[in-house]
């Protein structure tokens, strides 16, 4: 289940419609354009669940991260960035290795095939 | 000789006169208990280099040179305030001025001196010794002159059967000559073996290869100039080309015995138990030291000594040198044989036997009359106890109630009491360096070391003869597991399962997705360590396209190019051997001009274009596929290159093609997956303009064929690679490359290269011999037979690409736009694009 926050998060979303499920790759993530933004989406298919979050890593400021690798450590969903390795939270977006900066994630939901990220309204 | 005398009192200066084994560890031992600031430490030294390990010398025909073999490196006489006098011989000591001159005619005062000057060959009085291809075994300078000579010889010799002569017999052998051994006495080892030993041992040997002559004396060595042929006393004679002689030690005590030290009658300057000789300010140590009677001619009573002496000088006064264990085990020949204790007790002692004349083992113990002691022993043919038995003799353990269990083995279980566990913490385990179990435990348990290495940098343990490694790695495996810590190499969180392990659950269980091999044998959903590791098994086991399972590659192999700084892609195409037309350089030229590529020539002989956006990639490959290019790899751990050097077609000095060669190894390994990248090199002479001994495999042409290379690696660690084989010809070339790369393949951990690999692995380069070259384990034919398997499934990665519009479309930034990524940005350097740093 989804927690209060999260809950709280989806319905002040704002929706927009990035992208077809065939889009993706199993268990792999692409990058989609909302305007300016760069956001990251990624099918996380072994879970059965999907995730969202700034494409932008912030080690080196480099718009990468859709191309990371996913996996979980100790249960928590996350994404390897491919320059050097950085392990992020897909949940919370927090540094795993222990350093201080951290991700923006997004909601994301499915329906009738068709995948949706959610904005702050 | 004039000389003032220094002001008596205090030690300030010491110096030490030769720089071998013995002196560099007196150096080392002294300089740790007093700086710089207490004491000068002065050393001269008549050989050319730094003091190298004398042990290991025979490596340096495995392609060792002589910097591996270094003790340390010049820079550590530095570094240590250690004055260090190479090429200078000391001829006089003034004892009465306390002064000593060089052959250069330096004078230099001392405190303290130090006399470690070893010992030389014994070259016995034979009519003949001085002819032209009549050499000694102990120096890096007689190895360089025999290795030399070698090459235009059929026939070699060494004279004397003991330790050493059996080695330098067997690196006679590994140079491709026939190679005898010649014996005064009735047996090899007379030292360590009986009769009987001695005749097993003598038999395995000849199956290997080396005759052997015992019980014969040489009168002369006849030969008009250079050496023809030996005669014996019965009249006899055998041709041969070469004699090595190593007939025994004789102490270097000439200088001693100038200045009026005493010596001993047989040689040896003689010292007491603090190693004093009979001057008050002149010590002795290492094999030119007679200590009641005895010269000890291996390296660590010499060490010992270096430790008494050191701490003489510094006054820790309680230490002194009351003798040593002479235990030895032969080591390189491809027969276990070693000796403990005194094996040869007649009068006291009850002898335990075990014989097996079909394997040609021979196994002897002595006890004491009433069983309860181990008084010595000897082993051939399986020396597997011989630690055991001699850390039981060392520590003066008690025999079990039957102690033939010691060499027959118990029946059933393994005899009791033999394990690193029982054996008390004094226990020593390095003697070389005098480290004991308690200090060792200590450390694993206090400082959480885990690997053999730290130890070793810790310890110093494992550093001279070697000959303790095994009880080492079993005292941290076993002290591991007490503490409850895991000792296996597994993958990561998700598999409980070491590399080598997953590689056969994939190849026997027939398992080819990553999903598929988690489902089964893992938990959770994976992550970026073992997903790699996983793709790499799986392309190895396989030779599938790695970009179907393209979300569990590292980012280069997801999109078959290296990631750059802003998060472009460079493009390498193979150019195999480093061979190429004026008219492919063209279309590289063209290609990069049109995309806008910034274009460099690679250390790996090719062309790098870096810059593509990901989205560029296909377009760009289509043109490079459709000029005849192929994936370079240079994103994979795979094959990179085989470098070659221009070779015989053109070099004046060139033996063989070494072009054609690198290319056909090239051709036949590309896209070859392993545990980490490889790289190959192929040189047409000993020049070696390939640089092919930097690399994974290298291939260097002899007069007889290619020289085989193995395990060596640039990198931050840079090491040679080591001679797996040679003068063979390119099919037993190909035929070892096979096994060798597939046996890596298959065994190594994740991210190991070849050099680390061969360095970890139980029996180093000697083991991967027998397995690769000897077979011992009779995979060879089943190594072969998969990797042709893979040779044959090989295809271009980028072509399956450019032929595929659905592959293609992975190669785009955003999923929904064509746009490219609108925050790339360059600037211009040199006249051509660079990425504008680290983004914005
Ligand atoms: C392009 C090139 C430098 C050049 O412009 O010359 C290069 C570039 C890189 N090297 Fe290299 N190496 C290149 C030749 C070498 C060589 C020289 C050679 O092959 O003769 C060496 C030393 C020889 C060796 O490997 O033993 C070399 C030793 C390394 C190492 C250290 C490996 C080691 O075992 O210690 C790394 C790090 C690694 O692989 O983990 C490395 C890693 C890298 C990476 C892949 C680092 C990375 O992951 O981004 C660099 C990629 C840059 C890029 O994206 O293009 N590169 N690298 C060379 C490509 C050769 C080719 O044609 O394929
Ligand atoms: C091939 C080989 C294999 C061996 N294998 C083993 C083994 O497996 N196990 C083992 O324990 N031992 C082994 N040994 C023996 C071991 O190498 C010696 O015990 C050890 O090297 C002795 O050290 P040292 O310093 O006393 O003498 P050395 O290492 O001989 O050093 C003496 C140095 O002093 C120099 N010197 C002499 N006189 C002067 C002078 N007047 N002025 C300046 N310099 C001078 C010499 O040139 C030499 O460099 C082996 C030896 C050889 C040759
Ligand atoms: S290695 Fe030898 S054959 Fe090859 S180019 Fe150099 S000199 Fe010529
Ligand atoms: S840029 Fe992402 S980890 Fe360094």
């Amino acid at each position: 289940m989804n927690s209060v926050e999260e809950i709280k998060q989806w319905y002040k979303a704002e929706w927009y419609k990035v992208a077809h499920v065939e889009d993706f790759p199993r268990n792999g993530g692409v990058c989609i354009k909302l305007d300016n933004l760069q956001i990251a989406v990624f099918n996380f298919t072994s879970r059965d669940q999907w995730y969202a979050c700034q494409n932008l890593c912030p080690h080196k400021m480099q718009m990468i991260l859709s191309r990371g690798m996913i996996g979980d450590k100790n249960g928590i969903p996350k994404v390897a960035c491919p320059f050097h390795k950085k392990t992020f939270s897909l949940e919370t977006g927090e540094n795993l290795d222990g350093e201080d900066y951290k991700l923006t994630t997004f909601p994301v939901k499915v329906e009738n095939q068709h995948v949706y990220v959610g904005l702050p309204a | 000789m004039t000389c003032k005398k220094s002001e008596s009192g205090k030690t300030k200066k010491v110096i030490v006169v030769g720089n071998g084994m013995v002196g560099y560890k007196f150096c080392e031992k002294l300089r740790a208990k007093a700086g710089p600031d207490r004491l000068e430490i002065t050393v001269y030294g008549e050989e050319p280099r730094p003091a190298y390990d004398r042990v290991h010398l025979s490596e340096y025909f495995n392609g060792k040179g002589s910097e591996d073999l270094m003790m340390a490196p010049r820079s550590w006489y530095e570094e240590n305030e250690i004055t260090l006098h190479m090429s200078q011989l000391v001829t006089h000591i003034d004892r009465e001025n306390r002064c000593i001159l060089t052959h250069k005619g330096n004078r230099d005062l001392y405190d303290k001196l130090i006399l470690a000057t070893g010992s030389r060959a014994f070259v016995p009085p034979i009519k003949g010794t001085e002819k032209e291809g009549v050499f000694v075994y102990r120096t890096i300078e007689d190895l360089q002159a025999i290795e030399q000579y070698g090459r235009k010889c059929k026939r070699a010799a060494v004279l004397g059967g003991g330790l050493l002569g059996l080695e330098a017999a067997k690196a006679l052998m590994d140079m491709g000559l026939k190679a005898s051994v010649i014996e005064f006495i009735p047996r090899l080892m007379p030292r360590q073996l009986d009769k009987n030993g001695a005749a097993i041992l003598q038999h395995k040997l000849e199956k290997l290869g080396l005759e052997v002559y015992t019980g014969r004396q040489t009168e002369e060595i006849t030969g008009n100039g250079s050496v023809k042929s030996l005669r014996f006393s019965d009249k006899t004679d055998l041709d041969v080309d070469m004699l090595v002689i190593s007939a025994g030690i004789r102490p270097r005590d000439e200088l001693a015995k100038a200045c009026g030290l005493k010596t001993g009658e047989r040689g040896g300057i003689i010292v007491d138990d603090c190693l004093k000789t009979s001057d008050e300010n002149i010590y002795a140590i290492g094999e030119s030291a007679l200590h009641q009677n005895m010269i000890y001619g291996l390296v660590a009573p010499g060490y010992e000594m270096a430790e008494v002496a050191a701490s003489q000088i510094v006054r820790e006064r309680d230490k002194t040198f009351t003798g040593f264990d002479m235990s030895t085990k032969l080591k390189l020949i491809g027969v276990d044989v070693a000796s403990f204790g005194n094996p040869f007790t007649k009068d006291h002692g009850i002898p335990i036997v075990y014989e097996d004349k079909l394997k040609g083992i021979y196994k002897k113990i002595v006890v004491s009359d009433d069983g309860k002691k181990l008084l010595g022993g000897m082993l051939v043919g399986d020396a597997e106890s011989y630690n055991s038995l001699h850390q039981r003799f060392l520590n003066d353990i008690d025999c079990p109630e039957n102690p033939e269990v010691l060499v027959l083995g118990a029946r059933g279980d393994a005899a009791e009491g033999d394990g690193v566990e029982n054996l008390p913490d004094e226990a020593q385990i390095c003697s070389c360096e005098n480290v004991s179990k308690g200090d060792i435990v200590g450390l694993i348990e206090d400082n959480e070391l885990t690997e053999l290495g730290e130890i070793r940098n810790e310890t110093k343990a494992c550093t001279g003869c070697g000959g303790c490694t095994p009880l080492v790695k079993d005292l941290l495996n076993h002290t591991l597991e007490r503490l409850g810590k895991s000792v296996k190499k597994t993958l990561c969180e998700h598999f409980e399962y070491t590399r080598q392990e997953l590689y056969s659950i994939i190849k026997v269980q027939n398992i080819t997705t990553f999903d598929d091999l988690l489902d089964e044998y893992g938990k959770g959903d994976g992550c970026e360590v073992c997903k790699p590791a996983v793709a790499s098994i799986l392309a190895s086991a396989w030779n599938d396209l790695v970009i179907k399972q393209d979300t569990i590659q590292d980012t280069n192999d997801r999109f078959l190019a290296n990631i750059q700084r802003g998060g472009t892609y460079s493009v390498i195409p193979r150019v195999p051997g480093g061979e190429i037309t004026p008219d492919k350089l063209i279309v590289i030229g063209e290609i990069a001009k049109k995309y806008g590529l910034y274009t460099k020539i690679t250390g790996g002989q090719r062309i790098d274009m870096l810059g593509a956006r990901v989205d560029q990639l296909p377009d760009i490959w289509q043109e490079l596929v459709e000029a005849g290019f192929e994936s370079g790899h240079a994103y994979g751990k795979a094959l990179r290159t085989v470098k070659s050097c221009v070779g015989s077609t053109w070099c004046r000095y060139g033996l063989h093609d070494s072009v054609s060669f690198a290319l056909r190894l090239e051709k036949r390994y590309r896209g070859l997956r392993a545990p980490h990248k490889l790289k190959g090199g192929v040189s047409g002479c000993i020049r070696e303009c390939a640089e092919a001994r930097g690399k994974d495999f290298g291939i260097i042409a002899t007069e007889k064929g290619w020289n085989l290379y193995v395990g060596g690696n640039g990198g931050s660690k840079p090491q040679h690679a080591m001679l797996l084989a040679s003068d063979i010809d390119e099919e037993t070339c190909i035929r070892y490359l096979d096994r060798y790369l597939m046996f890596y393949i298959k065994t190594a951990e994740p991210l190991n290269r070849t050099s680390t690999w061969i360095n970890k692995m139980d029996g180093g380069l000697d083991y991967l011999k027998t397995v690769i070259v000897d077979d011992s384990l009779g995979i060879g034919a089943g190594l072969e037979e998969e990797m042709q398997k893979l040779v044959d499934a090989y295809r271009c990665e980028w072509k399956e690409v450019v032929d595929n519009t659905d592959l293609q479309k992975k190669f785009r930034h955003f999923v929904n736009s064509d746009e490219p990524d609108p925050s790339l940005k360059f600037r211009d350097y040199r006249g051509q694009k660079v990425p504008d740093g680290w983004g914005s």
